[in-house]
């Protein structure tokens, strides 16, 4: 066995995973791993907050599908972290987040920049590792790397401290790894199967209701089968978005507080609803106990813990998505050869039919749902979209159709705005051929905009498209609908000028008034070798819609 | 539809490690469940260690307690133990005033009746070392009272289920 440093069996550890480029920034309790960083091939991202590390990682490992790394110091670069490894934890994003300790001796000492961060992150970590005795280094890794990327992905946290990074000792990096308490389920259980599928050929108002699983276990093309065969409508989640082209016939988008008429409707409507990789969210369901009332619901999740969780289902089914649609179908499409559903389709076909009008816009001045039909017909159907968190990130969800899975990268479970930047500057690292655009909003990108310098010194060009109203603008709606229009704390007061803001870090920046002059700076952004922050301004009276009060049932929408 | 509470005992084998039973208390507070009362030592195996927990609830709660459980990567092995076919055990530590030679003989009665052991006398107090169930300790409890209980030590509930079987590693 070699004999070497923590630090280089860490490196040489990241390596074996197969890990291209960590996103972190150094400090004391890690200068050990820097140095050995600094002869290796593994890329490192000097980023300039912890946070935008994490979310850099995030967005690399939901654009790439594999495990994202990002590394700190201890204390506040630890701390640092912990906003963004919560927004990997709620979205079953796979990262590997490092973090530098004070000497072992020290720990529990209160020591300069000690945190007890295997403390703080342990309910948001699917685990977390802190490294005792040197030798544990190569399997820590292994195992971490592991864990966060299968069964339900989620993030892992190793904590090394100092001393073993720097003490040497014998290196074992072929040591099988056993776990005795995690053994995802993947393989769906016959007899549950079996009782879907009588459900499903009985159905005649089926729907599908897909989440951010059937990316992960990359059932895309299955999911689209199988709604194909059982002639259903398939509506997302956020985190779904992307796993059936949403030109696809079939396609009704996004369901929830503000999902569309289509989704919303039919899957109140719906007798039998095979939800797939949700886990039936606040946000999605409306008022839970009003949800789809006449339904049966087949519950198909590899989290055993989502089963019943939310809602009690008729048909729990625990296992891998890919392999349960597949055993679902193959079963199906022996007894079941329906070749029509025509009074079902043509009430979702009425219902699509109205979101297509919300689009059209009306009155003076840049509407953001057109907004987005336009940024979609400029880029290519690969490109990745990424949001912040709030009226942006709604629009986005309903007005720009996603075509392909990994194309659209939100913060759904956390809501964290400030995500959508960072999490761009990590996809266009995993995909650099492809245009990354962040859809985002002045007051998100505002929380996380100082990477703008790490973009450019790190030549990662991304498009940042701000919708610019100047408020906290989903603060501000509900403030406008529920509180009498008292608006308190959300006005932005036009703060700061992004176009110079932009050109200080050497990006480039303009600022458009129409959509004509919007077409044209954008066609030069996706041109551009540096990021360009494109200002939209906009009303801060529009209001994104549809939408679902708080509390009622996901029909009783507001129109607009 | 109301489902009815009741306390449940349930069983775990988790990894004999630091931090397991923070990850372990830390899921109980941050999903709201109540644990009544928690003991944990090494199990059959020097690497394992068994916790028992004992929690009110009604049957989803505890269902979901369960699958939350074993979600935790350090847990390997979660049953809910059915009191009929459980063998469920507590101690308890209790210090009693005695100031005279009457209430010292009547708490040394009491004792034998419930097969309790006095395990430290002094001239104003004994410890008394009692084990049974939760509702023999709580009585017993109850009795001493009106002599003046000064202070009280209980382990919370340890259990195994009856016979051939059990909740264990293959």
């Amino acid at each position: 066995m070699p004999r070497m440093s923590g630090a280089k069996a860490l490196i040489e550890s990241l390596k074996r995973e197969k890990a291209e480029v960590i996103f972190g920034i150094p400090g004391g309790a890690i200068l050990p791993v820097y140095d050995v960083l600094y002869d290796s091939d593994i890329k490192h991202i000097l980023m300039r907050h912890e946070q935008c590390a994490a979310h850099a990682a995030d967005g690399y490992a939901r654009a790439s599908g594999k495990v994202g790394v990002c590394m700190s110091t201890s204390g506040p670069g630890a701390t640092n972290l912990v906003t963004g490894i919560a927004n990997a934890y709620m979205d079953s994003s796979p990262i590997v987040a490092i973090t530098g300790q004070v000497p072992r001796p020290f720990i529990g000492k209160d020591a300069f920049q000690e945190t007890d961060i295997v403390g703080i992150t342990t309910p948001i970590t699917k685990c977390n590792f802190q490294v005792r005795s040197t030798a544990e280094i190569p399997k820590i890794v292994k195992t971490a790397f592991y864990i966060a990327s299968t069964g339900r992905p989620g993030p892992v946290l190793i904590d090394l401290p100092k001393d073993t990074q720097t003490e040497e000792d014998e290196m074992n990096f072929d040591e099988r790894i056993e776990f005795r308490g995690y053994r995802p389920t993947y393989d769906p259980h016959p007899l549950q199967v079996e009782k879907a599928v009588q459900l499903l050929i009985q159905a005649e108002r089926p729907i599908i209701v897909a989440g951010g699983g059937v990316k992960a276990s990359n059932a895309c093309s299955d999911l689209v089968a199988l709604a194909e065969t059982l002639l259903a409508p398939v509506a997302t989640t956020l985190m779904g978005k992307g796993v059936i082209p949403e030109d696809h016939p079939l396609s009704v988008g996004m369901l929830g507080m503000h999902g569309t008429v289509a989704a919303n409707h039919l899957v109140q409507d719906a007798d039998v609803l095979l939800a797939v990789g949700m886990r039936f969210s606040d946000r999605s369901t409306g008022n839970i106990k009003a949800f789809c009332p006449d339904g049966k619901i087949i519950h198909i999740d590899i989290d055993s813990s989502e089963i019943g969780k939310n809602i009690k289902s008729h048909v729990p089914i625990v296992a891998d998505a890919k392999r349960a649609l597949q055993s679902i179908r193959n079963r199906l499409i022996q007894k079941f050869n329906k070749k029509e559903r025509s009074t079902w389709l043509n009430r979702m076909q009425t219902l699509k039919n109205i979101h297509e009008e919300m689009i059209k816009s009306v009155g003076d001045g840049i509407k953001p749902p057109a907004l987005m039909v336009e940024v979609r017909k400029m880029l290519p159907n690969d490109a990745i979209v990424t949001t912040e968190v709030g009226q942006n990130q709604m629009w986005a969800a309903l007005y720009l159709k996603a075509y392909k899975p990994r194309t659209f990268i939100s913060s759904g479970g956390l809501g964290t705005m400030g995500f959508g930047f960072p999490a761009a500057l990590g996809a266009k690292v995993a995909c650099p051929e492809v245009p990354v655009v962040d859809i985002a909003g002045d007051g998100s990108f505002l929380m996380t905009e100082q990477d703008l310098a790490s973009s450019i010194a790190w030549k990662i060009p991304v498009i940042v498209v701000i919708l610019n109203n100047s408020v906290l603008g989903m603060v501000a709606q509900w403030q406008r609908l529920f509180y009498n229009r008292r608006y308190s704390a959300v006005d932005l007061k036009r703060i700061p000028d992004f176009v110079k803001l932009a050109e200080s870090y050497g990006a480039q920046g303009s600022r458009v008034q129409s959509i004509e002059e919007f077409r044209g700076a954008f066609k030069e952004a996706i041109n551009s070798d540096v990021s360009t922050v494109i200002d939209v301004p906009i009303s801060p009276e529009e209001n994104v819609m549809p939408m679902v009060p708080p509390g009622n049932t996901l029909k009783d929408l507001i129109l607009s | 539809m109301e489902m009815k509470e009741r306390i449940y005992m349930i069983s775990a084998i988790v990894e004999h490690k630091p931090g397991v039973l923070y990850s372990v208390s830390n899921m109980f507070r941050r999903r709201g469940f109540n644990i009544e009362s928690i003991s944990v030592g090494e199990s059959e195996q020097s690497d394992l260690a068994r916790m028992t927990i004992t929690m009110k609830g009604d049957e989803a709660t505890v269902e979901q307690v369960v699958k939350q459980l074993k979600k935790l990567i350090s847990v390997i092995k979660v049953s809910i133990l059915d009191s009929e076919n459980t063998v469920a055990r507590e101690l308890a530590l209790i210090k009693v005033n005695t100031p005279d030679a009457r209430v010292r003989s009547d708490v040394i009665n009491y004792t034998e009746i419930f097969k309790g052991h006095i395990v430290d006398v002094a001239h104003e107090s004994l410890i008394i070392e009692i084990t049974g169930d939760t509702d023999k300790i709580n009585a017993f409890i109850e009795l001493m009272k009106p002599f003046g209980v000064r202070e009280i030590a209980r382990t919370g509930i340890a259990a195994l289920q009856r016979g051939m079987r059990s909740v264990k590693m293959e």
